[in-house]
């Protein structure tokens, strides 16, 4: 057994076994989120959660979106695409600390 | 049952048709549905299992190796039936490639003077492959069909070469593109005009299509970006979990997260609109079907006695009772699935 099983995915929702009310609000929030159109498309929503789930690194969520792409139409180019503007902004979040390194060598003298 | 309770079947184990774990007619009765034919207005004739193609997920199976056709005296058989039959208005004819049939040409002209409407599931690259076996080109394939006012309804599962190639293919993308090309030119797919073109997206994978709005807004656009393609409508379709793409999912250990999908996506909705309460598909030999699917499965009509172009009755046949398998969850998920798209 591993610590994360594919098939935990499935049950998520029992996370809901104690303080089921705070689950169903989540999922309530969850839903009216990310399971509609709205100002943004269903499909632009996933790609977002695909890049969260890629910089998360949450197995389960990676799974979930790359299928949620794929259904609602996006296409593996726009995918990588996602992923990678996750990607650059985990470099650009590293980097831009840069300045912090700056700010202690300026005040060093160095 | 929730999917939760489901013990899943061990590969080795699964039924082709009636899986007892993805019981279409226990959800039937869950939600009350009694799914009768409603009208028979479409024959599906299925008249060569022949392709120039051999796609990854063919329910057909068909491909370069087949050698099945439909005689001559099967298809006289049915035009006399669509003679009888004023309630008979479209002949969907399907394959295969169904222009490598070789009555192909005379079935079509002849239909058209009985006034019926023609649909030919043309799958693009047949015309410039031709035929797999003689070599006869299929060049004047275009033509014929404006000629005739057929509708061409063809399959193209993205409008990237990508996805299409790995479903269908090296090089069937830009093939098919040219194709297309070629029958904008003749008239087809314009807003003005009789001749209407309308594509088939299935998806590349096991999972479920998107919506049809929206794919068909994203293909008309890129595909008049790219490559200045019209055509009329897209028709979303679910790919069906039997023959060749069940044992990709099968080799690959996909199986049963597709089927519990599928389960899961079951709408009583779209299930009122599946069209096997509408057509009734023809095979080869003259065999009568719900559908193409269970053609392909051999789950034929029988009400005592096998049904066949030679013994079709109208009134018998819209009182049938239409057979359902494991694999008729294909139909019923989401926004539904049928040869003309969603049903919902």
């Amino acid at each position: 057994m591993n610590y994360y099983e594919s098939a935990d995915l499935k049950r998520f929702a029992e996370v809901g076994k104690f303080r089921k009310d705070l689950m169903d609000k989540f999922f309530d929030y969850y839903n009216s989120v990310t399971g509609v159109d709205g100002a943004l498309t269903k499909r632009e929503k996933a790609l977002i959660a695909l890049a969260v789930s890629v910089a998360k690194q949450c197995p389960y969520c990676i799974d979930a979106y790359t299928q949620a792409c794929l259904e609602s139409g996006a296409n593996p180019d726009q995918m990588t695409e996602a992923i990678h503007v996750a990607a650059a902004m985990e470099a650009g979040m590293t980097l831009v600390h840069g300045v912090q390194m700056q700010n202690v060598l300026e005040r060093m003298d160095a | 049952m929730s999917m939760m309770e489901i013990e899943l079947p061990l590969l080795s184990d699964m039924p082709t048709i009636h899986d007892p774990h993805y019981d279409f007619e226990a959800y039937l009765d869950r939600y009350n549905l009694v799914l009768k034919p409603s009208i028979i207005d479409t024959l599906q004739i299925n008249i060569t299992k022949l392709c120039n193609q051999a796609c990854r997920h063919c329910h057909v199976d068909a491909s370069p190796k087949r050698t099945e056709q439909m005689n001559e005296t099967t298809l006289r058989q049915i035009l006399q039936i669509l003679a009888k039959n004023e309630e008979i208005k479209n002949v969907d004819i399907t394959g295969g490639a169904p222009e490598l049939n070789p009555f192909f040409d005379w079935f079509v002209i002849e239909a058209k003077k009985l006034n019926k409407h023609i649909m030919v599931r043309h799958n693009l690259t047949v015309t410039f492959d031709g035929n797999p076996v003689t070599g006869e080109s299929k060049r004047y394939l275009p033509e014929f069909f404006a000629e005739h006012n057929v509708e061409v309804i063809s399959s193209l599962p993205y409008y990237q070469e990508y996805f299409t190639d790995k479903q269908r293919g090296k090089g069937v993308f830009s093939k098919s593109i040219e194709s297309i090309l070629l029958l904008n030119k003749v008239g087809y797919g314009t807003e003005d005009s009789s001749l209407h073109l309308n594509l088939v997206y299935n998806p590349a994978g096991a999972f479920l299509p998107a919506s049809q709005q929206s794919l068909e807004a994203d293909f008309k656009k890129e595909l008049w970006q790219q490559y200045g393609i019209r055509f009329n409508n897209l028709y979303t379709i679910t790919n069906m979990p039997i023959h060749r793409f069940r044992d990709n999912l099968i080799r690959h250990g996909g199986y049963n997260d597709y089927m519990e999908k599928l389960v899961n996506a079951f709408n009583p909705v779209a299930a009122l609109g599946i069209m096997c309460r509408t057509i009734i598909s023809v095979g080869y030999d003259g065999t009568l079907y719900d559908c193409d699917f269970n053609q392909m499965l051999e789950m034929e009509i029988q009400n005592g006695v096998k049904k066949t172009v030679f013994n079709f009755d109208y009134k018998k046949m819209l009182n049938r009772s239409i057979l359902f398998g494991s694999h008729c969850f294909g139909c019923t998920a989401g926004t539904g699935s049928s040869c003309g798209g969603a049903t919902v």
